[in-house]
């Protein structure tokens, strides 16, 4: 059922933001079966947007070595290496596949793996690659809470920072329940994907879209988007991949769907993501309700005790 | 061949298990998947700053309460504590305010909007009204020391009732300040703050009460204490009933605040906070055992706040906390069809 309510219900963020003039909603569909892991968003986003380096880090867990979306990352492209088959084997149920986490394969040698260790010892492994982003949010926390109208809503319905007002408050950091937008560090303020704004006001593709060699990253109106993924989905669904699933689409889910969403081809937790993440200002009112009963029983106890006697 | 290794993921989960003093817990270890067992969630930026905030203003609204019964019933010791202490814990609250601020300089970009979406808008608006009454109202007590004749003089007539006057506004503003912190750490994405919503403003209610009793019990003459001893009383109650609630009521997501150095801190909150209450209680003819009574709701309630805070800095910063509730939630909903 549709709610009218800006922070939890399906509506079209942009014109309620107040734009008269607004744009179609704009965003991106990642289809992470064609990513390829190659990181040409990561590094074309860093190129247009002058993002930072991160520094050098070897996370020693994969060859992610970006480890998550952050300040300086606002593509992250996870690796999800297992050695067990991409596909679950007949009769297992969705989830089950999940359930041993992601293992350990060995630092990388001049040989295949498993060359030397006989084929009994081989086991079959799957990568599983996905390009995170913000997902810019229909019910966006991040925007809700913050305390200095830095974080807007444009003409696209994309969420973006204003770096000359943010005055690192960072409660948006703990509002978001993705876990994307980040503190730099050095510098005090909030940042995360702008979804190239810049471009987007001059008509063109946001700079990771446009790098991604594969199409994996797809750019666009959201309504049509939404269109291709569920058309991609029955589409592997009939190849015999029954995994696949979409991730963000819905404008019924706790975020009132997101800008920009996933086709995946494991549980949401693979990657990283939360399974059913909500927006935190949907218990707001009844949080507010909460703290106006605890201030009346305050000032009740306060007049108790001083009109309770002189001893 | 080596040793199979474990998942690499191990080595960056925090599990508190086998720590925190061979507790017995009551919530099995949980199956989930993770990402290499890193964080879903950004943990909060939020520095130390923060739960010593959560103190100072629950303090100053606490004292300011305090200060506006002793004002009303005639308890000038009470008053005077109440008032100066409020002073002091609400600059206090403003500086780790400011201080905690990735840009400080920027701090005045708070007031450019006022969103109730936005606790943290709400709140400064709320010390914004608090912070110049509880000034007005402590400095207001100087004014026996001004001399009596001359421009210093109108102000030496004056200020008593203008001090009046803001000690009302503040004691009137208070229990939202003292409330408000509850929704502000509720309202984030972070799993243990977020499902104690319904607690935490009644925990922090509770404890300004107590840290306000505790000033005055610590400052005020035994035959003016009365109010204090009750305040301190009705503070521990809500108090204690709340941390209860937030320690058992959330199931995985109460695990948090009973284990690690959260549930050290919760612990040695309850555990002042008692003897606080039982030596108020006892210590009514006794100046000493009031003080030191005094003193220990004072701890109880930095001890609470800390505690609370980083309860909920840890639940973020483990994904079984964020992964494992919400994966119920899809499958009970799956399960319904």
């Amino acid at each position: 059922m549709p709610d009218a309510d800006s922070r939890h219900g399906p509506l079209d963020p942009a014109p309620d933001a107040g734009w008269t003039d607004a744009r179609p909603r704009m965003g991106f569909f990642t289809d992470t079966s064609v990513c390829i892991g190659c990181k040409a968003c990561e590094v074309a986003c860093k190129e247009w947007n002058d993002v930072p380096g991160s520094g050098l880090d070897l996370l020693g867990m994969s060859y992610d070595n970006t480890g998550a979306l952050t300040a300086n990352s606002w593509r992250h492209v996870a690796f999800v290496e297992q050695p067990r088959p991409a596909a679950p084997a007949a009769g297992a149920l969705p989830g089950a596949s999940a359930a041993a986490g992601p293992q350990f394969l060995g630092m990388p040698g001049a040989r295949p793996p498993g060359r030397d260790t006989g084929a009994q010892t081989r086991s079959d492994f799957r990568w599983l690659m996905m390009s995170d982003v913000c997902k810019h949010c229909t019910h966006a926390a991040c925007l809700d809470v913050c305390p200095t109208g830095s974080l807007f809503r444009t003409e696209f319905g994309t969420v973006v920072v204003q770096e000359d007002i943010c005055n690192g408050c960072g409660y948006c950091i703990s509002a978001c329940p993705y876990g994307v937008i980040d503190q730099r560090r050095g510098d005090g303020r909030a940042w995360k994907c702008t979804l190239c704004y810049d471009r987007l006001g001059a008509g063109l593709t946001p700079a990771c879209a446009q790098a991604c060699p594969t199409e994996s990253i797809q750019y666009g109106p959201l309504d049509e988007l939404r269109e291709r993924a569920a058309h991609r989905v029955a589409t592997l669904h009939e190849r015999g991949v029954p995994q696949a699933r979409l991730y963000g689409h819905d404008p019924t889910d706790g975020v009132g769907g997101d800008g920009a969403f996933f086709l995946l081809l494991d549980e949401p937790e693979v990657y990283g993501l939360p399974p059913d993440p909500v927006v935190t200002t949907r218990d707001l009112p009844r949080m507010w309700k909460r703290a106006g009963l605890a201030a009346l029983a305050m000032a009740a106890a306060a007049v108790a005790a001083f009109v309770g006697g002189s001893s | 061949m080596s040793a199979p290794h474990r998942p690499v993921g191990d080595r960056f989960r925090r599990y508190r298990t086998g720590r925190g003093g061979g507790e017995q817990l009551t919530v099995p270890p949980a199956e989930f998947t993770s990402y290499y067992g890193r964080p879903v969630l950004k943990p909060p930026v939020w520095k130390w700053d923060i739960a010593a905030y959560l103190f100072t203003g629950g303090l100053a609204a606490g004292s300011s309460l305090l200060a506006a019964g002793g004002q009303l019933t005639g308890r000038p010791a009470l008053r005077r504590a109440g008032r100066v202490t409020s002073l002091a814990a609400v600059t206090a609250s403003a500086y780790f305010l400011v201080n905690d601020l990735g840009r400080p300089a920027r701090f005045h970009h708070m007031l450019r909007v006022a969103k109730p979406t936005s606790p943290m808008s709400v709140g400064t608006w709320i010390l914004t009204v608090f912070g110049p009454a509880a000034g007005v109202a402590a400095v207001a007590e100087a004014a026996p020391w001004l001399p009596e004749r001359g421009a210093l003089g109108v102000g030496r007539r004056l200020l008593p009732g203008v001090g009046r006057a803001a000690g009302l506004v503040a004691a009137a503003t208070a229990p939202a300040l003292a409330t408000y912190t509850g929704v502000l750490l509720a309202d984030t994405a972070v799993p243990s703050w977020h499902e104690a919503y319904p607690e935490l403003p009644a925990i922090f209610a509770g404890s300004a009460l107590a840290s306000g009793a505790g000033v005055g019990l610590l400052a005020a003459p035994c035959a003016q204490a009365g109010p204090a001893r009750r305040m301190a009383v009705a503070g521990a109650a809500l108090e204690l009933w709340g941390a209860h609630r937030v320690e058992t009521r959330l199931g995985l997501l109460s695990e948090p605040y009973r284990t690690g150095a959260p549930g050290r801190l919760l612990r040695a909150g309850r555990t002042l906070t008692a003897a606080g209450v039982l030596g108020a209680l006892a210590g009514r003819r006794s100046r000493l055992l009031s003080g030191l009574s005094g003193a220990a709701l004072l701890a109880a309630s930095v001890a609470t706040r800390f505690g609370i805070f980083h309860g909920g800095v840890a639940s973020a910063r483990d994904p079984k906390y964020t992964v494992v509730p919400q994966r119920a939630r899809v499958d009970r909903r799956a399960a319904q069809g």
